[in-house]
């Protein structure tokens, strides 16, 4: 998801510190759901799971201002574009919400933002692709957006209390970044028979993206396991995709454009939607750092980081300056 | 990078007279004002308060959650503070 559960090469995970007995009381303690909180004792791979999920989060909604934030000067009305500058901004707020939940445990700001701009954290898949046309800001507010949703109602009830908090604050707030997708989706089709062409090309190419924002297939998911005894996750990844789809194929339907899937159909026994094979080796490829914008995405977090820079030392220069005569 | 660690601000938000404030998180600012701002940019951009409390993380003191037990032992065995701790027959009324 925004999460992806990638950087799964954590060795150490399973030199869990803490005696047996800790170890008893604190899964205790998660089996009735309590909530973890701050300052309580945790297993250290709990900690840094979640330090990894939460700062993944985090720079995946920071960076996922991009592909959206491309296209404020060219919304095709004023309307559309104060829309649009609200959504972007709100996404700015997730990774700030996050980025403190993540601070609870233990791990700076500085250093977050160390780890995204020097390409070492990883962010959601998904914001490597371009928004080519307008009718992309439609499909990302409905299908990313709505993926990101069915990933975080569950969130919601996670273990631990400052992420499970902040997820109520961003779920609230992503009900209106999908509808207003939509709705702009809906206004193209019911225009001209080009205005419709441009929103089935835009299903067209974030389909499979959006398919793959849940992460690998269970069986490849190595620490879905964990997460989900520490309560950490609630469904499996393959569990949420089906769904997202679940949903989503009838919203199109209604839309009057169809999902790129020949093999997609409704099993009438389970009421679900079996889909086709997810090319695994592009959502490896973008994740390895090969996807259509992961460069430009990175070069330009890494300006916007350096140009703010006068503006820091400023503020900084501003506060020493205050301080010092009101000690004086 | 910025040389020295902004500090961290906790937020708390009213969100109509009449109630508490309430915790909603925290943000990193220089000073004050800065923190009041981007308190307010963060967590209410849909008038989630009216009013807004932001205090340094590091002046708040917490109690020690490993002695949470200990701490606030004091008020376990006293449950003669509680209304239901006293038996009232049937027929008094209003009590
Ligand atoms: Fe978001
Ligand atoms: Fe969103």
């Amino acid at each position: 998801m925004y999460t992806q559960g990638l950087d799964q090469g954590d060795k150490e995970t399973q030199a869990s510190a803490g005696t047996p007995e800790q170890l008893a009381a604190f899964q205790e303690r998660i089996d009735a759901e309590e909530k973890i909180e701050a300052k309580d004792w945790m297993p250290e791979a709990y900690r840094r799971t979640l330090i990894r999920q939460i700062s993944q989060h985090a720079h995946s909604e920071v960076i996922g201002m991009q592909p959206e934030g491309n296209w404020l000067t060219r919304a095709p009305s004023l309307k559309r574009k104060a829309i649009l500058l609200a959504k972007v901004q709100d996404e700015g707020g997730h990774g700030l919400y996050l980025y403190s939940a993540a601070e609870t445990l233990g791990i700076s700001r500085d250093q977050m933002v160390a780890d995204l701009l020097s390409g070492k954290a990883k962010y959601s898949s998904i914001f490597n692709y371009p928004t080519v046309n307008w009718a992309d800001i439609g499909a990302i507010g409905w299908l990313v957006d709505g993926a990101a949703i069915m990933n975080q109602i569950p969130l919601c009830r996670c273990s631990y209390g400052p992420y499970a908090r902040a997820m109520v604050r961003v779920c609230k707030e992503e009900s209106f970044h999908q509808r207003q997708g939509y709705e702009l989706l809906l206004t193209l089709c019911r225009g001209s028979a080009e205005q419709k062409a441009m929103a089935q090309d835009a299903l067209n190419r974030w389909w499979w993206p959006s398919l793959m924002m849940f992460g690998p297939n269970d069986s490849e998911s190595k620490h879905s396991a964990q997460s989900m005894a520490w309560k950490i996750k609630r469904f499996s990844n393959d569990e949420l995709r089906q769904k997202f789809v679940d949903v989503t194929v009838q919203q199109a339907e209604f839309l009057g454009i169809s999902v790129p899937d020949p093999d997609l159909k409704l099993d009438k026994k389970t009421g679900h939607y079996t889909f086709g094979e997810i090319d695994w080796q592009e959502f490896i490829d973008v994740i390895a750092g090969n996807g259509p914008c992961n460069k430009q995405r990175l070069e330009k977090r890494q300006k916007a980081h350096s140009d703010g820079e006068w503006v820091r030392e400023a503020a900084q220069a501003y506060a020493s300056k205050q301080a010092a005569r009101a000690a004086a | 990078m910025s040389k020295q660690e902004w500090p961290l601000y906790e937020v708390f938000i009213r969100s109509k007279s009449g109630l508490s404030h309430r915790h909603a998180g925290s943000i990193h600012a220089t000073d004050d004002q800065m923190a009041l701002d981007n308190a307010r940019d963060t967590y209410t951009r849909r008038c989630e308060g009216v009013s807004l409390w932001v205090v340094r993380s590091d002046r708040i003191i917490a109690s020690d959650p490993a002695e949470t037990a200990a701490f606030f032992e004091p008020a376990e065995d006293k449950i003669y503070r509680h209304p239901t701790f006293y038996e009232i027959p049937d027929g008094v009324e209003n009590l």
